[in-house]
């Protein structure tokens, strides 16, 4: 116990000692403060560093193109660590002592649930760029990631659809924490819906940072092997998907036998993964880097040049994806709404946000909804690559409406018009 | 398989000698069909050539290869483009090109396509993979090519892979008396796919039976009944092959600390950073080698191996040297002591290498894996490590029970004032034990490299590991650290198979607990005057 608070004030010490440093110079300035929450180390590093740069990207396109209302954004970046209780400190931190306009952060729903009270408490403002579970709904947070419907509910729906190979068993595999047990309680429900026997479902989880897949994949193998096609949802997250995939290519599970639907691989995940015998895997997202179109052909060359501005390693390699987007176009709504309400004081702000529309590199006009905070989203579903991208092998027409609630759970009938 | 496009196009020039047709566009446009379905129909018909260009534009299709501007077709190959129809190289590249992607289900009709085209290859392991991939997915289109292959196979395995190919199509013959042979046929194979198709002929649809008639489904269910006993004792070697790997990797975790703890008592919170410092040799090396001699970068870890012993052992002589000295025979301060040591190592990985986890790749020797039965399959990683670990554990022992060094090493931690008096240089001989711990929990890192995350923090999740194996295997002794490192691994793995993995990890923990409560010397007691002083 005294070690765990031990570490905390030092890390609490250090990272007061690093901002003081970089907030010195922005007393005198008249400028807006913007909060960075991503964890920069730990197991979510791999997902959440991305998410940092396309923050300052986008900050610093729009200082480059005059800022909000006449004001120069300042970023302030913090650490939280991939440990859930500091995002809570850190979030506080943001926005009593930085006193920060907004803030854009969080990737796992459990550091989401973490600082959800301090939000509220303070009245502060969230934007999550992450795909997450729905049951959720606060005044206090917008959501630019899909809910369930917007990811997990079509990607399920493909791997039965006859293109998808006709999937008739269902591995939900998953870390063990709020998303996944909440996705896959979803999921469930929803497979039942469709006739899928109980006993044609397993579920697994892992912890975090978990290492070694092999008995999982022993069991995947063994499951499928009873008659019936059979496809894994995982939802695993961080950098347990690096040894998920080097022991799913070593064991020579091929997508053709039994495909693999992930809700929190893309691009970033894969960057350190040899992607040539996981070619045919597959991933459902909101946006990939290989869609083709104006608005994300500008939006890949912008990173890229940050990339190389910021001196990111392996610049040349950079990649782009979903959550980076989502984080790219909440910035951007955001702006759209302080200057609609030609304040940035955190009612006002909401009150603006909704109706917001913009043209996002995924290839579509996205709209915030009017209530229920989340942005309507096309789906698409992309096959890996040998190149570690992904192949559009379905989409939606046009963008659907987020249900944060769920209507497979139990007690959300009365939520369905939020 | 590159090369395999090169013989390929060897073998079309050849033929083009014989004023051969360009293949026909129209057969060509099907395979940009937007329906699946029209795909696939024409990926059969493309098949149905069995030539050369067939073979050589289904090849392209599968990997992604296949170009198409307007209604032209070309194969990229590299930077080179030529045309899917003739196969002519083209000089400049055409406006709009754009590659044919395909999904999983029109993968999977192109692998089988492929496969029987490459059924009569002159190449012997073609033909052996191409007999594989259709022996559980062959249908009644696929038969007469496989009859015809069978009739001129020579070869002992790949006419048994084809003989189950051939019964799993004729599963589906309208003759009972064909389907009761095959059923049969298949009951000495091993393969769970196998297992699979014969399971989804017993499966109901509606009032009926995939299998309608009554004999070829007891037939069916008894090939069933003996794939399952192959497929049982499969299974049972592939578990305690995941828990030996599992405790070859614990082994290598805790080797160190059962120096470092077991012989010389001293408690190092920082030993999961000097795996850390050992995983990031494995980086640097490879950068190197990336950088100077990208031709022989599958060597790199080679390479690594002494650097990373040496660059822990030097951390290690740093620590003893600077901190511990002081604190021999004070557990707690040495505790906490090195606990603010793992602070700084951590850090000071993120100030070198960045906060990110590092890209560390497996050398192409140690990816992929051999199958030993259709579903024991190892990766070479994972048998490279424990070929390692034995490795490190027999240094170890030979270092500590014949060298002079290992011996002054028992001596000082027997009695230390005797071995003092006889004339043993106590304080070097500290240090160097220290350093070899040390060197070895490097060593141990290099392995943790090639299947775990490499990062700053990597190595806080293998210290309580490696605590809990020294302890569960006694303090003192290293055949103890091998008997608790392999008996944790194999016991973790087999829980995993019933509980999860999740679970599976608190149990072992609370056997733990109980076990030390119980008999608190661990596995392995040393006896003697000094333990009980």
């Amino acid at each position: 116990m005294k070690r765990r608070s031990f570490v905390k004030a030092l890390a609490l010490s250090a990272s007061i000692a690093a901002i003081g440093a970089t907030s010195f110079a922005a007393h005198a300035a008249d400028t807006i403060k913007v909060g960075i929450l991503h964890s920069l180390s730990g197991t979510m590093a791999i997902s959440e560093t991305a998410l940092k740069e396309t923050a300052l990207m986008t900050i610093d396109e729009i200082n480059a193109a005059g800022g909000v209302m006449g004001k120069k954004l300042e970023p302030v970046v913090v650490d939280p660590a991939s440990n859930w209780p500091l995002f809570a400190e850190k979030a506080r931190q943001l926005i009593s002592q930085d006193k920060v306009a907004v803030v854009f952060g969080c990737w796992t729903s459990v550091s989401r649930k973490s600082v959800l009270p301090v939000f509220k408490e303070l009245n502060g403002l969230l934007f999550y760029p992450v795909q997450y579970e729905g049951e959720e709904l606060e005044k206090n947070v917008f959501y630019t990631g899909a809910a369930p419907n917007q990811q997990a509910i079509p990607a399920v729906e493909y791997l039965m659809s006859k293109d998808g190979g006709s999937a008739k068993r269902f591995v939900l595999l998953g870390t063990d924490y709020v998303y996944p047990r909440t996705t896959n309680k979803i999921l469930r429900a929803f497979l039942k819906s469709k006739g899928v026997a109980e006993a044609d479902i397993m579920e697994d989880y892992t912890p975090f940072g978990h290492s070694d897949y092999q008995t999982i994949i022993a069991k995947i193998k063994k499951f499928a092997s009873e008659g019936k096609k059979t496809a894994v949802i995982s939802t695993i997250n961080g950098d347990s998907n690096v040894p998920f995939y080097k022991e799913l290519g070593n064991a020579g599970l091929k997508a053709t036998d039994v495909p693999v639907v992930a809700f929190s691989v893309g691009e970033e995940e894969l960057r350190g993964v040899d992607t040539k015998p996981l070619v045919g895997h597959l991933a459902a997202w909101n946006y990939f880097m290989s869609l083709k179109n104006a608005e994300n052909d500008a939006f890949v060359k912008k990173y890229k040049d940050w990339a190389v501005k910021a001196k990111l390693p392996n610049a040349d390699k950079v990649v782009t994806n979903d959550p980076m987007e989502a984080t790219y176009v909440g910035i951007h709504m955001w702006k759209q709404a302080v200057e609609k309400a030609k304040s940035t004081d955190t009612d006002k702000v909401i009150a603006a946000m909704g109706g917001q529309t913009y043209k996002a590199p995924s290839g579509f006009t996205l709209t915030m909804d009017k209530t229920n905070h989340h942005l309507h989203k096309p789906v698409y579903i992309g096959e890996i690559r040998a190149d570690g991208q992904f192949n559009v092998v379905w989409k939606t027409k046009e963008p659907i409406r987020a249900q944060p609630w769920s209507p497979f759970i139990p007690g959300n009938e009365s939520k369905q018009k939020l | 398989m590159n090369r395999l496009i090169a013989c390929l196009l060897l073998f079309a020039s050849l033929c083009a000698g014989s004023a051969r047709a360009a293949m026909d566009p129209a057969l060509l446009a099907g395979l940009a069909a937007d329906e699946s379905d029209d795909k696939i129909a024409a990926i059969a018909k493309v098949a149905a050539l069995a030539d050369a260009d067939a073979l050589r534009v289904l090849v392209a299709m599968s990997k992604d290869n296949l170009m198409i501007a307007g209604d032209k077709f070309y194969i990229a190959d590299g930077d080179k483009l030529s045309d899917a129809a003739t196969g002519a190289e083209l000089s400049a590249r055409p406006d709009g090109l754009d590659s044919l992607t395909i999904n999983n289900r029109v993968r999977s009709a192109l692998d089988s396509a492929l496969a029987g085209l490459r059924l009569f290859s002159p190449n012997r392991d073609k033909r052996y993979a191409a007999a594989r991939e259709l022996q559980d997915s062959a249908d009644a289109a696929l038969l007469p090519l496989i009859e015809r292959a069978l009739k001129s196979e020579q070869d002992a395995e790949i006419r048994t892979l084809l003989q189950y190919a051939q019964a799993v199509a004729n599963l589906q013959n309208a003759d009972a008396a064909v389907r009761l042979e095959a059923a049969k046929a298949l009951s000495s194979s091993s393969n769970p796919s196998i297992k699979s198709t014969l399971l989804s002929r017993l499966q109901k649809q509606g009032d009926s039976y995939a299998e309608a008639d009554e004999k070829v489904r007891a037939e069916i269910a008894d090939s069933i009944k003996q794939i399952d006993k192959r497929l049982a004792r499969a299974d049972a070697i592939a578990r305690v092959f995941t828990g030996v790997s599992l405790g070859s990797i614990l082994l290598l975790a805790a080797l160190g600390l059962a120096i470092t703890y077991g012989v010389m008592g001293v408690i190092n919170m920082a030993h999961g950073e000097l795996l850390m410092v050992g995983a990031y040799s494995a980086y640097f090396m490879q950068g190197v080698f990336r950088a100077h001699w990208p031709d022989s970068t599958d060597w790199y870890l080679v390479a690594a191996v002494p650097l990373a012993f040496f660059a822990a052992a030097a951390v290690g002589v740093l620590m003893e040297r600077t901190v511990i000295r002081f604190l021999y025979g004070r557990p707690l301060e040495t505790l906490l002591a090195t606990w603010g040591l793992s602070l700084v190592l951590i850090q000071a990985a993120r100030v070198l290498f960045g906060a990110q986890n590092v890209e560390v790749a497996n050398p192409g020797w140690m990816s992929g894996a051999i199958e030993v039965l259709p579903n024991v399959v190892l990766p070479w990683n994972r048998i490279v490590i424990i070929g390692f670990a034995g490795f490190v554990l027999s240094l170890v022992w030979l270092l500590m029970n014949r060298t002079r060094l290992g011996m002054f090493v028992r001596a000082v931690t027997q009695n230390r004032a005797m071995a003092g008096c006889v004339g043993v240089p106590t304080a070097r001989i500290d240090t160097l034990a220290f350093a070899i711990g040390a060197g070895i929990a490097g060593l141990g890192g290099l392995a943790l490299s090639q299947i775990a995350n490499v990062g700053p923090d990597m190595g806080q999740g293998y210290i309580v590991d490696s605590f809990m194996v020294v302890v569960l295997g006694g303090v003192g002794q290293l055949a103890g650290a091998v008997w608790a490192a392999l008996g944790l691994g194999v016991a973790s793995k087999f829980l995993e198979g019933w509980t999860g993995a999740v679970i599976a990890k608190i149990l072992v923990l609370v056997f733990i607990i109980v076990f030390i409560q119980k008999r608190p010397q661990g596995l392995f007691a040393l006896k003697g005057r000094f333990v009980e002083s």
